[in-house]
């Protein structure tokens, strides 16, 4: 008889990535995750589905809530970030918003890193503004900054892996550290890393958020996003009482008593889907399934073009400046090999000697590559920060984010590498600036 | 090495008891046809209350007996005054009481010769761990058997939870 497997066994990242969050449809044996393209779900009697809609017990009620196909995705991505749990979202800013509206109410405070998407930047300093919630922005490579702008009313500190575009890689360990020690969460938003690259719990995040829009869908066809907690935060120092005190749209149950370390994830879904209505599409949840599959893969790809575009535009008389981590005259190359040792994504920025004109006459001289406001998708990507992405934000606010009018993002993708230099160094001929235009050999 | 969850400071090394693993748990649960939940409370906001509202849901097949001296009837169900007072020997306790209440709740498991002994999520005794361990039960603490039994029968998966399970079987 052949010996039962051991339940033990720590299964290794390619293997949950194909995986995790997917056994075999128990009903039909489909070995794909079924899109479960379904409103709602039939329930058993009445006692099921009083026991549901009191989180009795566990199960299916109204998409909104939850999806056979999204509980699939979000198990996955909790595997591969080494959390206890996800909520996915319908956008990566839907599942900022969750992560950080389930802690801050009106009167609270963020302490973040002025080195954000410009449209997280704004949702801090608008949207949430107007809700009552302050944040305060400072320097994501000065960890003292963030200790010093923590308040009593202060609820969690948030950074991202990567800035984006400016390319400042967290010391998420110090930050951590920094978070604990005001017994507040440290919530981290991993999209340029991807869990291939860098899993922040590993390092003290708390709470890791995703555009699943990028790299982990990974084609640029569906919008979605995830939250994952680690567990290990103690929710009842007193700090929380959205955690500690009675629910009365649950008959009174308290999360942090009730669910324990399943407590954030919990009340993210059990009340902030419910009251914000952000839920993923189980399409697309099929779709960042079948992304994942192949993730180490394609991060592996991205990383090995991303650093050969790095280093030959850095070796390149037309271009003035080339910010990547993984080049090693970087401020945050060091960083990066203790974060990201397989190398820190595949987006960086870029700045040509010609200023901001010559970057938009270069953006619309390329041919193959796509401008657009987008990252990771296969596909390389352009795009010129100050006028689109970052366009909402002050000059001050361009200037903290580390966004200066010339400077040109590019995410690298799968293409053959020299197709992606040819093409580069054409446009750069267009340009007028370098008006013998090199050849792809030169690569 | 699995993470231990927070906000349980009191969590030291106990001599001579290993926190069960993801498979010992596991074959805990197979292995238990009745439970005992002792600390079973009328009120619904209360943990116990939802562990006893899922344990006799259609989600489990357990049969599941409540002991409380402070109540008679919860859930339409007798509520018994102590574990020795049940008409049967429960296969497992699950225990909701106050931590120093545990050493006593572990001698009673033991002396009525039920096979585990199980507190939920928070509960952390090191006397009862060492009492119940000696008396040869198997010991579960700061777990709850709602979500350690959701973790295997997919209720867990459903809510987005990280089971660890991975598997082609149908």
């Amino acid at each position: 008889m052949p010996e039962e497997p051991d339940a033990d066994h720590q299964w290794g990242f390619r293997t949950r990535a194909l995986h995790a969050g997917a056994r075999p449809d128990p009903t039909t044996g489909a070995r794909a995750t079924p899109i479960f393209q379904t409103s709602s779900y039939v329930f058993e009697d009445t006692d099921d589905a009083a026991d549901l809609f009191a989180l009795q017990k566990f199960g299916m009620v109204y998409s909104r809530l939850g999806n056979p196909t999204v509980s699939a995705f979000e198990e996955r991505m909790a595997s591969l970030e080494g959390g206890i749990g996800a909520v996915a979202a319908s956008s990566g800013h839907a599942a900022e918003f969750l992560s950080v509206t389930a802690l801050a109410s009106a009167g609270d405070h963020i302490v973040s890193s002025s080195h954000l998407y410009g449209g997280t930047i704004t949702m801090f300093s608008n949207t949430l503004a107007r809700f009552g919630i302050e944040t305060t922005f400072v320097d994501p490579t000065d960890v003292d900054a963030f200790a010093a702008a923590i308040r009593p009313e202060t609820k969690l500190m948030f950074t991202e892996t990567i800035g984006n575009p400016s390319g400042a890689i967290a010391d998420i360990a110090a930050l951590a550290d920094v978070a604990h020690a005001h017994s507040v969460p440290l919530i981290v938003d991993s999209t340029f890393a991807t869990p291939a690259l860098c899993r922040p719990i590993e390092h003290g995040a708390d709470i890791v958020v995703h555009s699943a829009t990028k790299f982990i869908g990974g084609h640029g066809t569906s919008l979605g996003g995830v939250v994952v907690e680690a567990g290990t935060f103690d929710w009842g120092s007193g700090r929380f009482p959205e955690m500690t005190e009675p629910v009365p749209t649950y008959n009174g149950l308290r999360w942090w008593d009730n669910f324990g370390e399943y407590a954030y994830c919990t009340k993210l879904r059990s009340d902030g889907l419910r009251d914000i209505g952000a839920s993923l599409a189980p399409l697309n949840a099929f779709l960042f399934l079948q992304g994942l599959e192949t993730l180490d893969y394609r991060m592996a790809g991205h990383v090995a073009n991303a650093q050969a575009v790095a280093e030959w535009l850095d070796a390149d008389q037309r271009i003035s400046w080339v910010k990547y981590a993984g080049l090693p005259d970087s401020p945050h190359h060091e960083m990066s090999q203790r974060y990201l040792p397989n190398g820190p994504g595949a987006v960086f920025t870029f700045g040509l000697t010609g200023g901001r004109d010559a970057g938009t006459r270069f953006i619309e001289s390329l041919e193959m590559i796509s401008h657009l406001a987008n990252i990771g998708d296969a596909k390389t990507l352009i795009l010129h920060p100050a006028s689109t992405t970052h366009s909402q934000l002050s000059d001050e606010q361009l200037q903290a984010g580390g966004v200066t009018p010339e400077m040109v993002r590019i995410s690298v993708g799968l293409e053959d590498l020299d197709d992606i230099l040819y093409d580069l160094d054409t446009a750069l001929g267009n340009t007028a600036l370098g008006n013998t235009a090199l050849g792809a050999g030169d690569a | 090495m699995e993470t231990l969850p927070l906000g349980l400071a009191m969590r030291d090394h106990i001599p001579g008891w290993t926190p069960p693993s993801v498979s010992e748990r596991k074959r805990i649960l197979d292995e238990s046809q009745s439970i005992a939940i002792v600390g079973a409370s009328s009120n619904s906001a209360r943990s116990s209350y939802f562990v006893a509202t899922y344990l006799l849901s259609s989600s489990t097949d357990f049969e599941v007996y409540l002991v409380n001296p402070r109540e008679t009837e919860i859930l339409g169900r007798p509520v018994y005054p102590s574990l020795a007072d049940l008409p049967v020997v429960p296969d497992l306790v699950d225990v909701f009481r106050r931590s120093e209440d545990l050493p006593s709740i572990a001698e009673e498991t033991a002396e009525i010769g039920a096979k585990v002994f199980w507190t939920q999520l928070g509960l952390w005794s090191a006397d009862a761990a060492r009492v119940a361990a000696k008396a040869g039960l198997d010991v579960v603490m700061d777990r709850c058997t709602k979500i350690e039994h959701a973790r295997f029968a997919g209720g867990l998966s459903l809510a987005g939870f990280n089971t660890g399970v991975i598997s082609s079987r149908r």
